[in-house]
């Protein structure tokens, strides 16, 4: 019983303390809100890196080009062995009257090349395999194994023409070292931006109850234990993380509605405001977990230099 | 108002108050060979040995930097002795264990020159805020606040801040937050230093009353007229000695 009436004197001196410091309380939550949407500023940055990241990489692929004279039996050994290896996501098949579906398509304004293709009695292109990696860094144990099949004059080999592999393998290795980079620097930017903002936040609410040291002492003169007189700023702390919060994530809803036109155009198919919408209740969560715990924290450290017992 | 009473008997008058601790032959308060040297190496309070019995009034004189802030905040344990112990009810201070020390800490009522009060709190809650740390119900707070504030004239200020009070009706909170505890010891260091002779009057005259309920005072001060007027045991310090201890004492320095 005692706890309880502990507490609820506790959470409700938190909130007088709030309310009456209202300046003190200002500039508390004005830096949460700044770092808080800092927080919120990587979380969106983040989602935009991988989804560009992802897209980017589902527009590498390697083609496997069969003999016009492969058997379709030989074709589908091979999509079963590429299957079967675990670097693979996906083998799509692309038979012949596709593959010169796809071409006359490609080039139904190019009079000459069209004519050139009525030329010839048979079909000239072979069927295709597009092989498509679980990661950019695989295409070359993927190659390598196409390589060895057709070397060794296996029956299923010796139907594939050429694998497009090497003509692109500088695109590939780039595009895998522009992702592998950016997904290190997007990391350590968080990481920096992340702890500067909370170093911010944790020394204005230091700097808050650095006003109230003498207070702190006067509640142990009194024989006030620690929890009691460290609690109700705690509250206060925590009040802080709420309000930014809410704040934060008010105000980004009309913020990412704004960006994410120029966004999209910069970045491809991240939307912004789709995001937001979407991922909401992750988004809710972490902001409002952050908010409470760095208020809670900075707190709990900041009335612990002016307890001396 | 439940008056701040620990021992009528023994807390009426010194002679008889005298007998009483003689009787149950212990000291309320002992501060055994007490020394304290600050970091500097200074010696604030020097081998000081001192009895004082439940229901006593207290003056302790001396010139600043004699060591009675320092000989004072010993027995709430703001500051640890160097050398020597502290007993207060035959416990010592140093050996007490957190939680204990903040029960003494209840049981002895404070009063500063500063006046030490809660600038965010209300008149009512400054004194609520004693009481809520001692785990009083609220239906005995409500009770209690208004009868203190009322024993010290300040009925009225309930729900003032303390900024918005002179100095002396300051002083008169501090008081009704050191005693509405009913502390077994009230300790004021210099509550007067800060005030003008007729609120200076009225503190002191308001510690005399809270001795006759039978609380003891120990009281700090430099002023002269103060002391005289109060007409008690007297204790003088001088550079962190004990120079002089007189039964029915009068400043002298």
């Amino acid at each position: 019983m005692s706890l309880w009436i502990n507490t609820k004197r506790v959470a409700r001196y938190g909130l007088i303390g709030f309310i009456r410091n209202g300046f003190v309380s200002l500039a508390a939550v004005s830096i949460m809100t700044l770092t808080l949407s800092v927080l919120s500023g990587l979380m969106i940055f983040s989602a935009a890196l991988d989804e560009t990241l992802v897209q980017l990489t589902q527009k590498v692929d390697v083609n496997v080009y069969f003999k016009t004279d492969a058997a379709d039996a030989q074709i589908s050994d091979v999509k079963k062995m590429l299957e079967a290896l675990p670097e693979v996501a996906s083998v799509s098949f692309i038979s012949r009257d596709d593959a010169l579906a796809q071409f006359r398509e490609r080039h139904k304004n190019d009079q000459l090349t069209i004519q050139a293709l009525e030329e010839l009695k048979d079909n000239p292109l072979g069927a295709t395999l597009a092989v498509r990696a679980k990661n950019t860094s695989q295409y070359e144990a993927i190659a390598k194994f196409l390589d060895t099949q057709q070397s060794s004059r296996t029956s299923a080999g010796s139907a594939i023409d050429k694998v497009n592999f090497y003509q692109n393998k500088t695109a590939i290795d780039r595009l895998t070292n522009i992702i592998d980079t950016s997904k290190r620097l997007g990391t350590i930017v968080t990481v920096i931006m992340g702890l500067a903002s909370v170093l911010i936040a944790f020394n204005t609410i230091r700097l808050a109850i650095y006003t109230s040291r003498d207070e702190i002492g006067v509640m142990n003169v009194v024989g006030a234990g620690r929890w009691y007189v460290r609690g109700p700023f705690m509250v206060a702390g925590v009040l802080y993380g709420v309000v930014s919060g809410l704040i934060v994530l008010l105000l980004l809803y009309p913020i990412t509605l704004y960006v994410s036109a120029p966004l999209q155009r910069f970045l491809g198919t991240f939307n912004a405001f789709s995001y937001y919408a979407s991922s909401f209740p992750q988004i809710f969560f972490v902001i409002m977990a952050s908010g409470i715990a760095l208020g809670a924290l900075s707190s709990y450290l900041a009335v612990r230099r002016y307890l001396h017992n | 108002m439940r008056v701040p009473v620990h021992d009528k008997k023994c807390g009426m008058l010194n002679f008889v108050a005298a007998r009483c601790a003689r009787g149950q032959n212990r000291h309320m308060i002992h501060y055994d060979k007490v020394t304290k040297i600050y970091n500097g190496g200074q010696h604030a309070v020097e081998d000081i040995t001192l009895k004082v019995d439940a229901g006593e009034f207290v003056s302790i004189v001396g010139h600043s930097g004699a060591g009675k802030t320092t000989l004072l905040k010993m027995l709430f344990a703001e500051v640890m002795p160097t050398l020597g112990s502290v007993y207060f009810d035959s416990r010592s201070i140093g050996e007490l264990s957190n939680s204990e020390l903040l029960s003494v800490r209840r049981d002895i009522g404070t009063i500063f020159q500063d006046f030490r009060l809660l600038p965010t709190k209300t008149i009512y809650e400054n004194i609520a805020f004693a009481l809520e740390v001692a785990g009083k119900s609220d239906e005995d707070i409500k009770a209690d606040v208004p009868h203190v504030l009322e024993l010290v004239g300040l009925a009225d200020k309930m729900w003032s801040f303390p900024r918005e009070l002179s100095g002396g009706e300051q002083q008169r909170v501090a008081i009704a937050r050191a005693i509405v505890n009913q502390p077994a010891v009230l300790i004021a260091d210099e509550p007067t230093g800060n005030l003008d002779p007729i609120n200076t009057h009225d503190v002191v005259e308001i510690l005399k009353k809270i001795n006759n309920l039978g609380t003891t005072v120990l009281l700090a001060t430099h002023n002269r007229s103060i002391v005289d007027s109060v007409g008690k045991r007297v204790v003088t310090m001088d550079q962190g000695r004990l120079i002089r201890d007189d039964k029915m004492g009068k400043y002298v320095l």
